[in-house]
């Protein structure tokens, strides 16, 4: 499941899908079940139709119709760095996976009106 | 249009001599020896994911970590070294996606989940990747006797 499609055409795994999302939504948006589970679908499929060592399917989600922004912030000329929320990690870290209540909002642009395809 | 993460970094670290990104000229290739709603899939994942009752990873870390079928996703921990986690911690099944194939095998779609998910970190040594770690999740997976294997970078 890739979100880089340069990296992963590099690597040229023998099967590889593409969704054009920021990194670190390989397999979705949170919180987004049925999403995730149309791109597992399609994920799913391709094991049984790509034929040839080395194809990788683009998927057609889109991260957000109205709002591109994303696109600047994955290691572009401005990110300052990444973390929870928006503190600067400055190295290895330990969190707690959970849906703990209270958590800053990312300082990934949101996207609006739902999911889109 | 995907980002071109090579070339983006490759500017970002302009400074440092350019990373050596793995290039392979072909893939193996083993055909689905059946279809994949009667196949056993393993979910691999490099985010660096692991259970409170596990050894957290370290800097460098070419170990693994087994995380049963049955986890529940949110008592998972995260150690890892410059990703943007707080979309993972609000839903680790963004890329960790545990949940969604549990009901992808209620619904039919898979045959089942393998035991165990494979969790590991980003090693940034190709060469340690392949000596040290690959042979141990090739035996994992063998052991599991597993017919389809969904791989997640993070």
């Amino acid at each position: 499941m890739s979100s880089a499609w340069d990296v992963t055409f590099a690597v040229r795994p023998p099967r590889a899908v593409f969704v054009n999302f920021p990194l670190n939504h390989e397999t979705g948006k949170a919180n987004e079940p049925a999403l995730q589970r149309a791109i597992l679908l399609d994920a799913l499929r391709a094991f049984e139709t790509l034929w040839q060592p080395g194809q990788m399917l683009t998927l057609p989600y889109v991260w957000d119709r109205d709002d591109r922004t994303w696109e600047d912030v994955d290691y572009g000329p401005q990110a300052t760095g990444y973390g929870v929320g928006t503190s600067v990690q400055g190295g290895f870290a330990e969190r707690t996976l959970g849906r703990a209540a209270g958590r800053p909002d990312t300082h990934l642009p949101r996207s609006h009106g739902g999911h889109s395809q | 249009m995907p980002i071109a993460y090579i070339q983006r970094t490759r500017e970002r670290y302009a400074a440092y001599p350019p990373y050596h990104w793995t290039l392979n000229h072909d893939s193996p290739w083993t055909p689905l020896p059946k279809p994949i709603k009667d196949c056993r899939v393993a979910l691999l994942s490099s985010g660096g994911l692991y259970l409170p009752d596990q050894p957290r990873f370290e800097d460098n870390d070419a170990s693994y970590r087994r995380i049963p079928r049955d986890t529940d996703i949110d008592t998972l921990r995260v150690y890892h070294h410059a990703y943007r986690d707080d979309d993972v911690d609000r839903d680790p099944n963004c890329v960790f996606p545990l949940d969604r194939l549990r009901e992808l095998v209620a619904a039919g779609v898979i045959g089942e989940l393998a035991d165990f998910a494979l969790s590991f970190l980003t090693l940034y040594s190709a060469r340690r990747e392949l000596a040290e770690r690959v042979p141990k999740l090739l035996a994992e997976l063998k052991a599991m006797a597993v017919d389809a294997a969904l791989l997640v970078p993070v």
